[in-house]
């Protein structure tokens, strides 16, 4: 079953969800990002992977394909790996994820993605950058794992400069330690 | 408390600044035994207003260092106007040991002549006494100057008042880019100056050895990248943007060189930028995380953090390589090293993991002072005469400065009007 009536609505709602891009407050990072995704929700006219089912939203959708990137109910719409306090250890619960995005990565050699790597507001800023770096370089080495190529992925850490939340406790801080995945087309 | 005196010297400064977020002083604890001092005010013998009160900028230096508590001007038991007119009987009895006493007066449009005179009581004479020239622009500084001389003639130490401090500020406005800026000042939170504005994080300002310059983190390309940047000709350049981190830039006392942390893949080490030949040199080779070096005052030695015992704690190594001594021992977290200028302490950022606090350790006999209360304490640096440390906490969910003396008896805090102010740094001495 075909839903090709529904590009117009799907673009309107991808572009206000499209991955963390949207809900960062950085500024030219956002800005730039947020335009490549939307380039990228252009192409969805011919979005055959899309059916009624999946767009329920009952299930993550497991796909591959280009633009399953843009679909807001596959596994691919998550692309936030969380951490433990001044840990790069990836946790059980994230391997499957990473592993779609490495997955996703090697059967689209064209694709590029930025990790990002954060840390939360506690212990020394300097430290915070070094320990970020770890973080986005072992989700790095565990896509690399899936038969991505070394060239389609980028580090940059940020320490704990970018938060995403901004009280002082311990929910924000766990979200703030963590690993984005940004994608970026080429 | 001098809460009038702040407050009127507060004022002045809103005025002058509104345009620009000015750093305002709170005095958290006061010391027992601070030295009393009068500072009368000064006589202006010409119809010219001077545009500032020179006595308060005087006596808020001398209380802000901890070690002096000078007498409210309401309550001066007398306002001499010369060497002659100063009664000593009557200080003696009020157990004042030190008077200031000046004149300043406009001499042509914006040019002032100063002089005072710093009276010890006991010995019943003048101990010091100068004349100075100033214009708009370098008038506070040159009564910072005075407040030197003053401390130094009492304490027997070099006085840091008029310096500057550099610090970052962030501004998060709804629906806005955060505004990160790169500010100076004066140590009073006096003249803000921003020398670099960003909507991308600013991190880990640092100056020269000569004051001229600031070496900083930006991320304004989206990636950290050191810049150094001349603080007159406003000349910036790029001095490292290698893959990967680049960061924690420290200059070497002779100002050759720039220690710094790079990354290879997830692996920290600590590099030296030789700022003539541009050669970069590894100093550590180790899996863990090493960074934020700080060198010994010979040159010889850095001090740096490094995760390889598992929780960041401090070591100690030569520049030329070798073996890295490992100075803390208590605590989980220890991290983010400066060297006292006599070489003899280290002061960093000490923590359990969830409170963050700022402590000093003596590198002779290991002994650890626990110096600060704060939750979220960070980025200490010391005024170049080593009297005070600077550092960045938390108060009501936002960031401000803080300063503590080196003995932990004296507490300030410096609050911005609005936003968070962050990572401060001391400059050295005027040379």
């Amino acid at each position: 079953m075909k839903f090709k009536i529904l590009s117009a609505v799907m673009i309107s709602s991808l572009l206000s969800a499209c991955g963390p891009a949207a809900v960062k407050d950085d500024g030219i990072a956002g800005a730039t990002d947020g335009q490549s995704t939307s380039a990228q929700v252009g192409g969805l006219g011919d979005g055959s992977s899309l059916t009624g089912t999946e767009l329920s939203g009952a299930q993550a959708v497991v796909s591959y394909e280009r633009n399953a990137i843009n679909d807001v109910n596959s596994v691919l719409a998550e692309r936030v790996i969380y951490f433990d306090f001044d840990s790069d250890q990836i946790s059980q619960d994230f391997l499957d994820l990473i592993a779609h995005h490495g997955k996703y990565l090697a059967a689209n050699a064209d694709m590029q993605v930025r990790l990002e790597g954060h840390a939360d507001e506690r212990g020394t800023r300097e430290y915070n950058v070094a320990l970020g770096n770890r973080r986005a370089e072992a989700v790095r080495r565990l896509i690399l794992f899936q038969g991505a190529d070394a060239g389609q992925i980028s580090v940059v850490s940020f320490g704990e400069e970018k938060p995403v939340a901004f009280n002082h406790d311990d929910e924000a801080w766990r979200l703030n330690r963590r690993t984005e995945l940004v994608y970026q087309s080429r | 408390m001098k809460k009038t005196l702040l407050s009127i010297v507060l004022l002045l400064m809103l005025n002058m600044n509104s345009a620009l977020a000015v750093l305002r002083v709170e005095i958290t604890k006061g010391v027992e035994g601070a030295i009393p001092i009068a500072v009368i005010p000064f006589v202006n013998s010409g119809r010219t207003q001077v545009p500032e009160d020179v006595a308060s900028i005087i006596a808020a230096d001398l209380q802000r260092s901890g070690k002096f508590a000078p007498i409210d001007e309401q309550k001066l038991i007398a306002r001499p106007k010369n060497l002659e007119a100063v009664n000593y009987k009557l200080w003696r009895m009020a157990s004042i040991d030190h008077i200031v006493i000046g004149q300043v007066h406009v001499v042509a449009p914006q040019q002032y002549e100063l002089q005072f005179r710093l009276v010890d009581v006991f010995k019943g004479a003048q101990v010091l006494g100068y004349q100075f020239t100033a214009n708009d622009k370098t008038l506070r500084s040159v009564v910072h100057h005075i407040s030197d001389l003053i401390y130094e003639q009492i304490t027997g130490q070099k006085g840091a008042f008029d310096t500057r401090i550099a610090y970052v500020t962030v501004e998060r406005k709804q629906g806005l880019q955060p505004a990160y800026k790169l500010q100076v000042a004066d140590t009073d939170g006096y003249n803000p100056q921003t020398v670099l504005t960003s909507a991308q994080p600013i991190m880990s300002p640092v100056w020269s050895p000569d004051g001229t310059r600031l070496a900083y983190v930006s991320f304004e390309n989206n990636q950290s990248e050191i810049y150094i940047q001349h603080l007159l000709t406003k000349q910036r350049d790029r001095v490292s943007s290698r893959a990967g981190i680049n960061g924690a830039p420290v200059w070497s006392p002779d100002g050759r060189q720039l220690a710094m942390t790079l990354s290879k893949g997830s692996n920290t080490d600590i590099y030296v930028l030789d700022l003539q030949t541009r050669k970069m040199q590894q100093i550590t080779r180790h899996w863990g995380i090493d960074t934020e070096p700080t060198w010994m005052p010979d040159g010889r030695e850095l001090i740096f953090t490094s995760s390889r015992g598992g929780k960041p704690q401090l070591y100690r190594m030569s520049v030329k390589g070798g073996k890295a001594k490992r100075l803390t021992f208590e605590g989980k977290y220890n991290a983010n090293a400066e060297v006292s200028p006599d070489g003899r302490s280290v002061v960093f950022v000490h923590g359990d993991g969830k409170v963050f606090k700022i402590a000093t350790l003596d590198l002779d006999t290991g002994f650890l002072q626990v110096l600060t209360e704060g939750s979220l304490d960070e980025s200490p640096s010391f005024a170049p005469n080593g009297s005070m440390i600077l550092y960045a906490a938390q108060s009501e969910g936002r960031g401000v400065l803080a300063a503590v003396s080196t003995d932990g008896r004296f507490k300030q805090r410096l609050v911005l009007s609005e936003g968070d102010v962050r990572e401060p740094t001391w400059a050295p001495f005027k040379p």
